[in-house]
């Protein structure tokens, strides 16, 4: 009697795989109504409002980027400061050449991406623990070229010229709508990208980087879009925030802060999942609101709990809600059905 | 004349980056852990001499003796505890905890003692005096400091090399199961290094205090970042490497000051990055490291 | 060593290693199945298999490399499944792992070193392990990683044997080595064992482990095929077991030395 008999063999026949478990028209519809009803916020709200939601598109936009570093591609990037500074300073430079900051946003966004290219050749080849200090070295280095060229504000920063004879009200309701546009396009990119071939090879890394180069898999090549597209996305907050402070200064465009905000909001969220840091972002925003005058204990607060939930709640709190209800308001994986 | 001040001030501070550096390549090469706290505990050890001396008034230098052991100790509570606990889930984990360290850190020493810069021991002779060697005038304390770092390699290199947790450290920064197998606790090996690690970072933070002046944020701007590009710069897995590094950065600085005052730091920089493009090993390498 | 020709073993006291029922999983993959035998003080206890049998996961068990899903890993009667690995090598459990795994960056006598490091009291020492292998001496400030597998095997069995263990664990000796220079090593099996050193080993070479063993387990797909003396078993036996053919003994029969 041979022993390899017991194989549990229960012949699966019926099976279906799909894209999500529920009918993705009704989040797709939800989305939608969010963005119009968030698009109606200038005619409804106060203009104070509404610049508190502009910060929040900056953070989201971020924390989406570095969740798509870390979370997909897993890269760990201290460094992302470098493609704020840059976006804020190529608006700069196309503004104080006459361009409207607004219509430089775009470019800015594609200029920091460009200039990813380099910034990556030059890191990686590191190991993840010195690939991220190193990009806090680059975002120094940045930083510090920058602050030579005194025709764009040297060491102290210049204010954003290109607004001048704005009507005020009109200027905060652009501004809002370019950080709508900017998170929309972000989030949207995002997902597309992770459902297509570029998110498959990402989880096949992530789960055996090994076995998913020797099955064709070109590694490298898919961390190197995924770098450029984040340099392309904190460019793009990057120019949101010259537009939104009207003024550029190295020490606060360049600054870790950014990283820590986009970090800590997204391990809170929740890495390795698209909902993780728009969750992360309203936590943050209701605790900076509530902190607003103690500017450097929420930062202190975000690290603690950022440290608390990467070594005991690692799914971060969307994890918390996808345990629970196993749901996706954008759905990049697959699900095997079972015809039963 | 001042070009060749330059190099020499340049090699003494390597020295400083050193002791900055090789706790941070110790950590990596053992446990693997990038600890991105690393400069900012030797601004922590730095106020907490200042605390030390103005509370009971002992002399500037033993401050030394007292920090630097209890920098030791908490190196290896926070090893065996936070940094352990990141260690057993991810890379990202331990990455996360020691860069939220940091910030936490550093908004914490805002908060509590502004962001003014300060001092240690600004009236001592060691710290004001200095000799002449025909037109050069060098300081007593930047070589006192390179005199110091040397001692602390040859003291690691002996450890490491010579003594049974020295080997222990190296065999299990090899093969943590087969150092198991041999019956020693590897997460207790771990601590020691960090005690060593924070020890060295310490002092090394005390002695910037006396060449420099700390403020909350020189940590990352000046100690982390200039500790990671001495040990690239050196060579990833090389204790004397860090010194090599820490020179070669050093002089890196200095020659960029003398073009330009503000071009210091830059020039450190790119000497990194130039290393970075064309030898990523580092001037010495110890076989694959990366 | 070829025991007792009916496969019995005379009662020795208390086994130095019992393995109860023992399940263990490599993620979702159940590599052990309910494993059960003993071994006595004394004893060359070989476990064959083929690759993938599940020979090395138990192996790793018993050193607390691996925890099982159930079952329990008993040590001279004291239920160690809960103990780390260094505590269990502290207490007398000794391995050589699978691949030799020397520490590469140090010499060979630092590799010994190391072993010693947290021994127990008994006959080895570095001097008797360069007398028994009469190479190492001349070569031991040699890094370990530029040694041949065969050294390199030779000096993991040496620091293994430094902690001065009451059982020693030997994972695939054969693995990656010549045929020439395997024979070498069991060759020498039996003058490190003369002291009484308790063994198990894992071999995928079953002829070398019917030379040396006194007692033979063979594994298949984490089950048990197989138990029993080399003088008790067949050749067809054997391969049978090995690779699970019709006439292999059914998993159901009782392990040596059970009640009946």
């Amino acid at each position: 009697m041979s022993l390899v008999t017991e194989t549990t063999a229960r012949p699966v026949e019926g099976f279906r795989v799909t894209r999500s478990r529920r009918n993705v028209v009704w989040t797709g519809a939800g989305a939608l109504i969010v963005v119009v009803v968030l698009a109606l916020f200038p005619y409804i709200v106060y203009s104070g409002t509404t610049a508190i939601m502009v910060q929040a598109f900056i953070v989201l936009t971020m924390a989406s980027m570095w969740n798509l570093l870390a979370g997909y591609a897993g890269l760990v990037s201290v460094g992302q400061q470098a493609f704020v500074g840059l976006g804020a300073y190529f608006v700069l430079i196309l503004a104080i050449n006459g361009t409207s900051p607004f219509a430089a946003l775009p470019v800015a966004a594609i200029g920091s991406g460009v200039a990813a290219l380099p910034l990556w050749w030059l890191v990686s080849r590191l190991r993840s623990g010195y690939f991220a200090i190193a990009t806090w070295v680059l975002a120094a280095t940045v930083m510090l070229i920058i602050e030579k060229f005194s025709s764009i504000g040297g060491g102290t920063g210049m204010p954003l010229p290109g607004f001048a004879g704005f009507d005020p009200t009109l200027l905060t309701a652009y501004t809002y709508w370019a950080g709508l546009a900017v998170t929309v396009v972000a989030l949207l990119a995002i997902y597309l990208l992770l459902r297509g071939r570029l998110g498959l090879v990402l989880t096949a890394i992530r789960d055996d980087e090994v076995a998913a180069r020797s099955s064709g898999a070109r590694v490298g090549l898919a961390r190197m879009l995924v770098f450029v597209v984040a340099g392309v996305g904190c460019g793009a907050a990057g120019g949101l925030l010259a537009i939104s402070q009207l003024q550029v200064q190295p020490g606060a465009v360049f600054s870790i802060q950014w990283t820590a905000e986009m970090a800590f909001v997204t391990i809170i969220g929740g890495l390795g999942t698209i909902e993780g840091p728009i969750l992360g972002t309203i936590v943050y925003m209701v605790l900076q609101q509530t902190l607003s005058s103690y500017n450097a204990w929420y930062l202190i607060i975000l690290g603690l709990v950022a440290i608390f939930m990467a070594l005991f709640a690692r799914r971060g709190l969307w994890g918390l809600v996808d345990a629970r209800l196993n749901l996706r308001l954008f759905p990049v994986g697959y699900w095997l059905r079972l015809d039963k | 004349m001042s070009w060749v001040n330059a190099i020499i001030q340049g090699v003494l501070v390597g020295g400083l980056y050193a002791l900055f550096a090789c706790g941070l390549s110790l950590m990596f090469g053992v446990m693997k852990v990038v600890n991105l706290a690393h400069g900012d505990l030797a601004v922590v050890a730095g106020y907490v001499a200042i605390g030390v001396i103005t509370v009971t008034h002992i002399p500037v230098l033993w401050s030394f003796l007292i920090v630097v052991p209890v920098m030791a100790v908490l190196g290896y509570v926070l090893q065996r505890t936070i940094l352990q606990g990141a260690l057993d889930r991810s890379v990202l984990a331990t990455l996360m905890v020691t860069f939220g360290l940091s910030v936490v850190i550093e908004n914490g020493l805002l908060q509590f003692f502004t962001a003014n810069t300060r001092g240690i021991g600004t009236g001592l002779a060691l710290v004001t005096g200095s000799f002449s060697i025909g037109q050069i005038q060098i300081g007593y304390l930047p070589v006192a400091i390179f005199v110091t770092a040397v001692v602390v390699l040859l003291g690691l290199q002996y450890f490491l090399s010579a003594t049974r947790y020295g080997r222990l450290i190296r065999a299990v920064a090899d093969d943590k199961e087969a150092a198991q197998l041999a019956g020693a606790d590897y997460r207790h090996v771990f601590g020691i290094a960090a005690a060593v690690a924070f020890g060295t970072v310490a002092l090394g933070g005390i002695a910037y205090g006396m060449y420099a002046q700390l403020a909350p944020t020189t940590g990352t701007d000046t100690i982390l970042l200039f500790a990671f590009a001495a040990v690239v710069i050196g060579g990833l897995g090389s204790l004397w490497g860090t010194l090599l590094g820490g020179v070669v950065l050093g002089v890196a600085q200095q020659i960029g000051a003398q073009i330009s005052i503000s071009d210091e730091t830059l020039a450190g920089f790119i000497v990194f990055l130039a290393v970075l493009a064309l030898r990523p090993q580092g001037l010495i390498s110890r076989g694959a490291q990366s | 060593m070829s025991g007792p020709p009916n496969g019995e073993r005379p009662e020795r006291g208390t086994p130095l290693v019992e393995v109860h029922d023992l399940v263990v999983h490599h993620g979702q993959l159940r590599a052990l199945d309910g494993i059960s035998f003993r071994v006595f003080p004394g004893e060359v206890y070989a476990i064959i298999g083929a690759n993938g049998a599940g020979k090395s996961t138990l192996l790793r068990t018993i050193a607390g490399l691996h925890s099982p899903t159930s079952g329990s890993v008993l040590f001279d009667g004291t239920d160690v499944t809960g103990l780390r690995p260094e505590r269990r090598a502290r207490q007398g459990i000794a391995m050589v792992p699978e691949g030799r795994r020397l520490f590469g960056s140090l010499s060979v006598e630092e590799n010994l070193q190391v072993g010693a490091a947290f021994a127990r009291e008994g006959p080895w020492t570095i001097e008797r392990v360069y007398e028994t292998f009469d190479w190492m001496r001349a070569r031991r400030n040699q890094s370990a990683a530029q040694l041949s597998g065969g050294e390199q095997q030779t000096v993991a069995i040496g620091r293994a044997l430094l902690a001065n263990p009451r059982v020693l664990l030997l994972d695939e000796l054969s693995l990656g080595l010549a045929p020439v220079v395997v024979q070498r090593i069991y060759g020498m099996l039996p003058q490190i064992l003369a002291a009484g050193l308790t063994v198990l080993l894992v071999e995928q070479d079953v002829s070398q482990a019917l030379r040396v063993a006194s007692h033979i387990h063979c594994l298949l797909e984490g089950r048990t095929t197989l138990e029993g003396t080399p003088a008790s078993v067949s050749a067809d036996q054997v391969e049978a077991a090995y690779f699970g053919l019709a006439g292999a003994a059914p998993s159901s029969a009782a392990p040596e030395g059970s009640e009946p």
